[in-house]
């Protein structure tokens, strides 16, 4: 005899169920789109993850995620300017995506909606696992966005800033780039809105052969929002990809990384900032499979706690059977502000190759004294000395990036806010 | 200008005293040079005349300018007046050294009611000084201290004194790490501040910065205490002879 138990579905389960219905009639898609579309919702009928999931342990997204609102198709969002001066903005307001498009040489940029309504983007809709919940959410019910291919050899002298703004209620927006061989960009995520709203985004980079590419998401949602994101790349041969994530709102947020190194050469870099004030919950997590021989990463994640804020970060390294010679390392380091706050680390590394150099670390802190004195014996007072303290924390990891104007600008970032959690 | 009285201190964590009864008077417009031997508690010294919270005061008082300075923070002594050069800066990395000291010098000018400074004006004062201590300005582009060799970081000290123009000085073992030609420009620099209305205390183990910076007074540490006071005679006489003789005598 099979007992068979299922749950009591959550309120925000049954929403979203009850929006796939509704929304179902609006949902661009060719007949392929709406199998994965299918799908999809059947993975989420069968239950949000909870903390029994490995993946999702220090994220009980079925507990967590509390309600979730309605679409919104009166909502405004308000366009900003780009973080980085000159940038060539691609918009998406309250998930709908611009008929004015820019034309910048070496750049074919096409709506998602387009490439849903004819399926050429379906096979991108995979989960890439079982306990793919955020890929999912956002097949389910991803209805713009943008697709982006940048021409072998292009080199592009402004980044290129990938907006996704809301004004509340429910969007689900995906990114598709594809940056050709030899081709050198920036391209800037950004992710700001306000009000209560669910928000799902996905990007999906490839960089063929000899791509260099210096991806900054700058995450800034309302304290009352849910912001689930991926980041899907493959990273041919030779290719170079720094991706940059800097978390600084939002009330319950999962940034997922997901990374392949496919060629040999490959070098990925990730350094990530997670500002966390007030009863937030922001996690990010890494899965990042070094798949050939002779590749190399390295992970810096700085955070800072303050009022009841948790933070996680995952970080998952496989290095897979063949892949000799690769060279990863991993660290995440703490600020702690507040006896309230927390932050988990989970560091993981799986190897299968004998001849490689990996190694992780992480640490939890609080400001230095001897730097606080020296500060005040110059007489800063004491609160302008260990601002000072905190900020030069997390700038550092800024300063990396060694591009003066991208530099400027995210510190500007990082400065608002500070002056709003000061 | 400042007057320390029977002061006695001791580190904090484990209750070790370090300062037995320590009495000292300097003047407007003096330098006064307190030496001792290793251990002797000059370092300690300065550390408490800036107010690090390392040390505690058990008995006795500094006043300066005639107010106890025992309840101010590091800060609020900075703003009064107070300077430490210390012996080892700090590196601290993230924070760039001209924003640093923009932030510093601004915070100081604030304290005594004046408006922040303008940035032309904050570059040239900072330009001018950097000439005369004959410091690249690449350098301050640079997180504060981090990289700078032991005689850049002494310089960088002496480049704050010079901007943020303190009235009581301490340098704290200013000489050591420093080559002949680099000694000579601290040297200048600091005796370019000297002044009628600012006083200027300099703790070394040896004579040689003396003979650069010629002091009014020199003092004897030891044990936490000075036990013997005289002018810069007594620097050559313990060059010349050591610390034995003078410490033999107190003992």
């Amino acid at each position: 005899m099979n007992i068979h138990t299922t749950p009591q579905r959550t309120p925000a389960e049954t929403a979203l169920i009850d929006a796939f219905s509704d929304r179902l009639s609006l949902l661009p898609g060719d007949g392929t789109v709406m199998l994965k579309r299918d799908d999809a919702i059947e993975a989420i009928k069968s239950g949000l993850p909870t903390r029994r999931i490995e993946s999702w342990h220090y994220t009980d997204l079925r507990r967590l995620l509390t309600s979730v609102p309605d679409f919104d198709p009166a909502a405004v969002a308000k366009a900003i300017a780009p973080v980085v001066e000159g940038s060539a903005v691609l918009p998406v307001l309250n998930g709908v995506s611009s008929t004015k498009l820019p034309d910048i040489d070496g750049i074919a940029v096409q709506r998602l909606s387009e490439k849903l309504t004819d399926g050429s983007i379906a096979p991108g809709l995979d989960a890439y696992g079982a306990d793919d919940a955020i890929g999912a959410l956002n097949t389910a019910f991803v209805a713009d966005g943008y697709f982006v291919d940048i021409a072998d050899g292009t080199e592009l002298d402004k980044p290129i800033e990938l907006q996704n703004l809301q004004a509340g209620g429910q969007t689900h927006v995906r990114f598709s780039v594809r940056v050709g061989a030899g081709a050198k960009a920036v391209i800037v995520e950004r992710q700001a809105g306000e009000g209560a709203a669910l928000v799902s985004s996905v990007s999906q980079l490839l960089l063929e052969e000899g791509a260099d590419v210096m991806w900054l998401i700058v995450q800034e949602q309302a304290d009352t929002a849910t912001h689930l994101a991926q980041f899907k790349a493959h990273l041919g041969k030779d290719a170079k990809l720094t991706l940059f994530v800097m978390n600084a709102g939002g009330n319950l947020v999962r940034q997922e990384v997901v990374v392949r190194t496919t060629g040999e050469g490959a070098d990925f870099t990730l350094r990530g900032i997670n500002l966390l004030a007030g009863d937030t919950h922001t996690d990010v997590t890494m899965v990042l499979d070094h798949a050939v021989p002779h590749t190399a990463s390295t992970e810096v994640i700085r955070n800072v706690v303050t009022g009841r804020a948790r933070g996680v970060f995952q970080g998952r390294i496989n290095v897979h059977q063949y892949a000799q010679k690769t060279n990863a390392k991993m660290a995440c380091n703490t600020l702690l502000l507040s006896d309230d706050g927390e932050f988990s680390t989970k560091p993981e590394l799986e190897i299968f190759a004998d001849d490689v150099v990996c190694g992780h670390g992480a640490t939890v802190t609080e400001i230095d004294h001897s730097h606080l004195f020296y500060l005040m014996a110059r007489g800063i007072d004491e609160k302008t000395a260990r601002g000072l303290l905190v900020k030069a924390f997390v700038a550092e990891v800024i300063e990396e990036l060694d591009d003066e104007a991208i530099v400027e600008a995210l510190e500007a970032r990082l400065d608002g806010w500070f002056v709003a959690h000061g | 200008m400042l007057e320390i009285r029977n002061l006695h201190a001791r580190i904090v964590d484990d209750g070790t005293e370090i300062i037995r009864g320590l009495n000292l008077t300097v003047k407007a417009g003096e330098v006064a040079a307190i030496m001792g031997p290793n251990g002797s508690g000059k370092s300690t010294l300065s550390y408490i005349l800036a107010g690090r919270e390392d040390y505690e005061v058990t008995e006795g008082d500094i006043l300066y300018n005639g107010q106890s300075i025992l309840e101010m923070d590091p800060a609020e002594r900075a703003t009064s007046g107070i300077f430490l050069a210390f012996q080892y800066p700090m590196e601290i990395p993230g924070v760039a050294t001209m924003e640093f000291l923009k932030v510093a010098m601004n915070e100081q000018r604030k304290a005594r009611g004046e408006e922040p400074l303008k940035i032309p004006e904050f570059l040239k004062r900072v330009k001018d000084a950097a000439a005369l201590l004959d410091m690249d300005m690449a350098m301050l582009k640079r997180p504060l201290n981090v990289g700078f060799s032991g005689g850049e970081k002494k310089r960088a000290e002496i480049l704050q004194m010079k901007l943020l123009e303190p009235k009581l000085c301490v340098l704290d073992e200013t000489d050591s790490g420093l080559d002949i030609d680099a000694l000579k420009i601290v040297s200048e620099g600091v005796n370019a501040l000297r002044a009628p209305d600012r006083a200027i205390v300099i703790i070394t183990h040896y004579q040689r910065l003396l003979q650069y910076i010629v002091p009014d007074s020199v003092h004897v540490l030891y044990r936490g205490q000075v036990v013997k006071s005289g002018d810069k005679s007594l620097a050559l006489d313990l060059e010349a002879n050591g610390y034995a003789g003078v410490i033999g005598q107190a003992a």
